[in-house]
C-alpha cells in the first residue's frame, strides 16, 4: 500500500471537491478511483467498503472514511489547519458550515429541471451577495488579517476561496463589492500549494457538464 | 450574566433539539428564548446576532454560535463527548453524520406535501431498517462494549438514542430486529442526565402539531 489517502467518487467534483481541495492545500498527495458504472458501485456496497452505502469513500490511515464532514474534519485536524483550540475550531467550523450551505446549492444546480435553472442561479446569486460574501468581507476587514482565523491557514481559508472560484464560474463579476474578499482570493491563489492544485492537469476536476450529470444519475438512481 | 448557555429557536424541535439533547445529557442547564413571530426573527437579525441571518442560535462562552453541527462540536468538546483523540473524533463524526441523515428526513416530513407523506415516511422507516441501524448494531455487536466509540459515552451515543426514539415514533417496533439497539437504548436512557431529560417537565420538545407547524410556517415564510 502507497500510504496514500485513496479517493473513490465520480470523476467530478461533486461532493469530493472539498476533501481534493483540502488535501492539495495541505500539499497531501492522493490517488482516486473514479466509478464509471453501477456495477462498480454496487461491488463496493456488497464489499461492505460503505459504511451508509454512499461515496465519498476515503481511505486514509487504515480507515475507509465516509461522510464528507466527517472526512474533512479528520483531515483538518491532522494536518494542523483547524485552529490552535476549541474556540478557534469553533469559528472555523461556522465558517465551514455557512460556505457548505451555499456550495450546496451550486452543488445541487446542474441536476436541477432546465425551467428552475434561471431561478436557482438568481437564488445562487442573491445569497453569495446577501447573505454570505458579506459576512467573510467584515471578518476580514475587522481583524486586518490575511486569514479567517487566527491569523494562520486554515481549513476555512480553503472552503472560501474554493467557494469564491465557484461562484464566480457562474457569476463573473460576484466579488465586485468586495475588496477584501478580492485581496484574499489573489492571496490564496498564490500560496504555492493551492496555485499548484489551481494549474491544468492537477486532480481538481472540471465544472460538472451534461456528461458528468448523466453519469451520476446512471450509477446512482434507483 | 448567568453563564448558562442561551439557546435562540422556535418552541420545537427542528435543528435545535440535538443541541438540547446534548447539553442535557453533559448536565448542563440552559435557558431557551423563544422565537414566536416573524418579528422575533426579524430583531434577531437587525441586532446582528444571527452570523448568516439563520437560527439555530447558541450564546456560550461569550459566543453567539450558529450552524448546528458547529455548536454541536463545540459542546461535544468541551463536555468531554468527542472521544479522546482524532480516530475516535473521526468515528463519532461518521456515526453522527449518518443519525443526522436519518433525523434530518423525519424532521422535514410535517413539511412535505400531504400527498407525498406515505412514500416519504415508507422511505424513512427503509432507511432506517436498511442503511442506518444495521450498521450501529454491527458496531455495538463487534466490539461488544455499552458505547458507540472507545468504551464510553459520546456525542455519537447521546445522537443514536435520538434518533432511535424519533424513528420509534414513526414506526413502533422499528428495533424488533436490533437487539443490541434495544439494549443501548434501554441502557442509554437511564443515565441519569438523560433519564431527567426524557422525564416530563423537561425541555425536550414534544413531536410537531398542526399548531406548532403553521407557527414555524409564518416565522420563516415556508
Amino acid at each position: 500500500m502507497s500510504g496514500k489517502p485513496r479517493l473513490t467518487y465520480c470523476n467530478g467534483r461533486g461532493r469530493m471537491e472539498p476533501v481534493r481541495w483540502l488535501l492539495a492545500a495541505a500539499g497531501v498527495e492522493f490517488e482516486e478511483i473514479f466509478l464509471e458504472t453501477r456495477e462498480q458501485y454496487e461491488k463496493l456496497i456488497k464489499d461492505g467498503a460503505l459504511m451508509f452505502q454512499q461515496v465519498p469513500l476515503v481511505e486514509i490511515d487504515g480507515m475507509k472514511m465516509v461522510q464528507t464532514r466527517a472526512i474533512l474534519s479528520y483531515i483538518a485536524g491532522k494536518y494542523n489547519l483547524y485552529g490552535k483550540d476549541l474556540k478557534e475550531r469553533a469559528l472555523i467550523d461556522m465558517y465551514v458550515e455557512g460556505l457548505t450551505d451555499m456550495m450546496q446549492m451550486i452543488l445541487m444546480f446542474p441536476f436541477s429541471p432546465p425551467e428552475a435553472k434561471e431561478k436557482n442561479l438568481d437564488s445562487i446569486k442573491e445569497k453569495a451577495t446577501n447573505r454570505y460574501f458579506p459576512v467573510f468581507e467584515k471578518v476580514l476587514k475587522q481583524h486586518g488579517q490575511e486569514f479567517l482565523v487566527g491569523n494562520k491557514f486554515s481549513w476555512a481559508d480553503v472552503q472560501l476561496i474554493e467557494a469564491i472560484l465557484a461562484v464566480e464560474e457562474k457569476i463573473p463579476a460576484v466579488l465586485s463589492g468586495f475588496p477584501q474578499l478580492q485581496a484574499f482570493k489573489k492571496r490564496m491563489s498564490n500560496m504555492p500549494t493551492i496555485k499548484k492544485f489551481l494549474q491544468p492537469g492537477s486532480p481538481r476536476k472540471p465544472p460538472p457538464d451534461e456528461c458528468y450529470v448523466e453519469t451520476v444519475l446512471k450509477i446512482f438512481k434507483k | 450574566m448567568a453563564g448558562k448557555p442561551k439557546l435562540h429557536y422556535s418552541n420545537g424541535r427542528g435543528k435545535m433539539e440535538s443541541i438540547r439533547w446534548l447539553l442535557a445529557a453533559a448536565g448542563v442547564e440552559f435557558e431557551e428564548e423563544f422565537i414566536e413571530t416573524k418579528e422575533d426573527l426579524e430583531k434577531l437579525r437587525n441586532d446582528g446576532s444571527l452570523l448568516f441571518q439563520q437560527v439555530p442560535m447558541v450564546e456560550i462562552d461569550g459566543m453567539k454560535m450558529v450552524q448546528t453541527r458547529a455548536i454541536l462540536s463545540y459542546i461535544a468538546a468541551k463536555y468531554n463527548l468527542y472521544g479522546k483523540d482524532l480516530r475516535e473524533r473521526a468515528w463519532i463524526d461518521m456515526y453522527v453524520e449518518g443519525t443526522t441523515d436519518l433525523m434530518g428526513m423525519i424532521m422535514y416530513l410535517p413539511l412535505q406535501p400531504a400527498d407525498t407523506k406515505e412514500k416519504n415516511l415508507a422511505l424513512i422507516i427503509e432507511r432506517a431498517t436498511n442503511r442506518y441501524f444495521p450498521v450501529y448494531e454491527k458496531a455495538l455487536k463487534d466490539h461488544g462494549h455499552d458505547y458507540l466509540v472507545g468504551n464510553k459515552l459520546s456525542w455519537a451515543d447521546i445522537h443514536l438514542l435520538e434518533a432511535i426514539l424519533m424513528a420509534e415514533e414513526c414506526k413502533p417496533g422499528i428495533l424488533s430486529a436490533f437487539p443490541l439497539l434495544q439494549a443501548f437504548k434501554e441502557r442509554t436512557s437511564n443515565i441519569p442526565t438523560i433519564k431527567k431529560f426524557l422525564q416530563p417537565g423537561s425541555q425536550r420538545k414534544p413531536q410537531m402539531d398542526e399548531k406548532s407547524l403553521a407557527t414555524v410556517k409564518k416565522i420563516f415564510g415556508i
